[in-house]
C-alpha cells in the first residue's frame, strides 16, 4: 500500500491530530506507537473512514479518501478489514454468521459461497469447532480471532488493527499476535495500533511514533527501536521497556 | 416445625419452592381471595339473578367477538405506527423528529377517552356507520402506537455504540444496520414490554363503546340497563377480558425468562 497524509487535523474537545503531513511511500505494514491520547487510534479511524478529519486529506494507493461523500466513503470502508479492541462481534449471531453476513449482504456473495469462505477461514484459525457458537460462548482470544476472520474473509485491500490485544490476557494476546504474524507472512498489508512494542518491532516494516497529535518520527522498525532520533520517542521507549 | 413451615411457604432465590409448596400457596391465596369476595357480596346481600342476563348470551358473544376483531386489527396496526414514529424520532431531518415527539407526548399525556372523542368528531363523523369499527381500531392504534414507539426507541437506543461502529466498518447502509444489527438485538428487549402493551390495547378497546361500537363492554352495558343485573352483566365481561389478556401476560413472563437465559 501507499499511504500519504496531508495537513491532517482533527479536534474533539482539544486538538487530537495537529496538522499531520507525512508520506509513508510504499509499504506493507505500518505500526503506530506512542503514548495514550497521542492520536494513534484517531488516525487509524480516519484512515478507516470511521471519522472525518476537520481538514486535510488521506490518500491510499494514490486515491484520496472522499470524506464528504457518504456513498464513496462507504465504498472505501467496504474494501478495508477493521479489527477493534473490543472485538465488536454481533452478539446475536454465531461465529459463522458473523463472517457470512458481510460477505452476503455487503459483497453480494451467494449463501453457499459465503459459508464456504467463512468455514475455510475459521478452519484456518483453528476455530472450526466453534463455528456454531455465539460470541458470549467464546473466550476473548477466540472472539478476536473470529473478528480477524470476519475482517479478512472479504479480501480487504488493507487490514486495520486498533489495539487488537489490549482487552486480552497474555496467553490470548499470544494467540491473536500469532494470527497477525501469519497474515504478515502471507503478504497482507496492514496498519496496526499497538502497545506491544516487541510485536510492533517484529511484525511491522515501518513504525511511526505519534505524540501530542503529531508524527514525531517514522522509520523502519529495527531502526526506530534501535536508535530513536527524537528525545520524545527515546523517553517513551525507555519508560515502556524499563519493565 | 418452624423450618417445615418455612420450606412450605417461603422461597428465596437460592432455595426455590417445590411444586407442592407452590400449589399449596396458590390454593391458599385463591381461598383468601374467594373469602374476601364472598364476604363482600354477602354484606351487600345482593340478589343474584343470572336468568335474565343469560338470555342475552348472543349479545355478549357478538360483543366479545367484536372486541377480538378490534384487537386483531389494532395490534398489528399499533406496531406499525409505533415503529414508524420510533424511526421518525431518530430521523436525520429535525422537523420530523419534533413531529414524532409531539405525537408521542400528546398521545401519552391525554386520556384515551378524550382522544377518541376528538379524533371521532374531527375526522370520523364524515364516515358512514360501517367504518366505525375501522375508525375505532385506528384511534386505539394511534393511542397505543405512542407507547409502543417509546418502547421501540428505548430498545434501539439500548444497542451499544460499538455495534453501530462495527456495522459502519463492515460497510452496511443505514437500512442494513437496522435490519441486520439493531432490530435483531433490540427485539429481545422490546418483546416483554410489548406484550404488556398488547394487554392494554385489548382492555382499552372497551372505551370504544362511547362511539357506539358494539363491543364487549357495550354489550354488558346494554344488558345491564335492561335487566338491572349489573354484577351479572359485568362479571362475564371481566372474565372475557381475562381470557384474552391472561395468555398474553403468561407469554410475557416466559419471554422475560428466556431473555434472561440467553444473555
Amino acid at each position: 500500500m501507499r499511504l500519504a497524509l496531508t495537513h491532517l487535523t482533527k479536534s474533539f474537545a482539544h486538538r487530537v491530530l495537529d496538522d499531520i503531513t507525512c508520506d509513508f511511500g510504499e509499504l506493507r505494514s505500518l505500526a503506530l506507537i506512542g503514548p495514550s491520547g497521542g492520536g494513534k487510534s484517531t488516525l487509524l479511524r480516519i484512515i478507516a473512514g470511521l471519522e472525518t478529519p476537520d481538514s486535510g486529506s488521506v490518500a491510499l494507493d494514490g486515491e484520496p479518501v472522499a470524506f464528504a461523500d457518504e456513498i464513496s466513503l462507504r465504498a472505501h470502508r467496504r474494501r478495508l478489514g477493521i479489527v477493534f479492541q473490543a472485538f465488536n462481534l454481533f452478539p446475536h449471531l454465531t461465529a459463522l454468521a458473523n463472517i457470512t453476513l458481510p460477505l452476503e449482504k455487503v459483497h453480494g456473495l451467494a449463501a453457499a459461497e459465503a459459508e464456504n469462505i467463512a468455514r475455510e477461514t475459521l478452519h484456518r484459525f483453528q476455530l472450526a469447532d466453534h463455528a456454531h457458537k455465539k460470541p458470549a460462548q467464546l473466550s476473548g482470544g477466540q472472539q478476536q480471532r473470529v473478528a480477524i476472520a470476519r475482517a479478512i474473509a472479504i479480501k480487504p485491500r488493507l487490514l486495520l488493527f486498533d489495539e487488537p490485544t489490549s482487552a486480552l490476557d497474555p496467553e490470548m494476546t499470544a494467540e491473536v499476535l500469532e494470527v497477525i504474524e501469519e497474515l504478515k507472512d502471507e503478504g497482507r498489508d496492514f496498519l496496526l495500533v499497538t502497545h506491544e512494542m516487541g510485536f510492533a518491532r517484529h511484525v511491522a516494516d515501518r513504525v511511526a511514533f505519534l505524540a501530542g497529535g503529531r508524527i514525531i518520527e517514522h522509520a523502519p522498525a529495527e531502526e526506530l527501536f534501535a536508535a530513536p532520533r527524537s528525545a520524545e520517542c527515546r523517553a517513551f521507549l525507555a519508560r515502556i521497556l524499563k519493565y | 416445625m418452624i423450618s417445615a413451615l418455612r420450606s412450605a411457604f417461603f422461597a428465596t432465590d437460592r432455595e426455590p419452592a417445590s411444586l407442592l409448596a407452590r400449589a399449596a400457596s396458590f390454593a391458599l391465596a385463591l381461598g383468601v381471595l374467594s373469602l374476601v369476595c364472598f364476604g363482600a357480596f354477602s354484606a351487600l346481600s345482593y340478589h343474584w339473578a343470572w336468568g335474565p342476563v343469560m338470555g342475552y348470551w348472543r349479545l355478549f358473544w357478538r360483543g366479545w367477538l367484536t372486541t377480538i376483531g378490534i384487537a386483531a386489527l389494532a395490534l398489528p396496526l399499533s406496531c406499525a405506527i409505533g415503529l414508524a414514529f420510533a424511526l421518525l424520532r431518530r430521523s436525520a431531518f429535525l422537523p420530523l423528529r419534533y413531529v414524532a415527539r409531539m405525537y408521542v407526548e400528546i398521545s401519552r399525556g391525554t386520556p384515551l377517552l378524550v382522544q377518541i372523542y376528538f379524533y371521532w368528531y374531527i375526522f370520523g363523523q364524515q364516515l358512514s356507520r360501517d367504518f366505525r369499527f375501522l375508525a375505532g381500531a385506528l384511534i386505539l392504534s394511534l393511542f397505543s402506537g405512542a407507547y409502543l414507539s417509546e418502547i421501540i426507541r428505548a430498545g434501539i437506543e439500548g444497542i451499544g455504540q460499538s455495534q453501530l461502529e462495527s456495522a459502519r466498518a463492515i460497510g452496511f447502509t443505514r437500512a442494513q444496520t437496522y435490519r441486520y444489527v439493531i432490530f435483531p438485538q433490540a427485539i429481545r428487549q422490546i418483546l416483554p414490554p410489548f406484550a404488556g402493551e398488547f394487554a392494554s390495547i385489548i382492555k382499552n378497546s372497551s372505551l370504544l363503546s362511547v362511539l357506539g361500537i358494539e363491543e364487549f363492554a357495550l354489550a354488558a352495558g346494554s344488558v345491564s340497563s335492561v335487566t338491572l343485573g349489573y354484577f351479572e352483566s359485568y362479571l362475564p365481561v371481566a372474565l372475557g377480558y381475562l381470557i384474552l389478556t391472561l395468555p398474553i401476560s403468561l407469554w410475557t413472563q416466559s419471554l422475560e425468562k428466556r431473555a434472561r437465559f440467553e444473555t
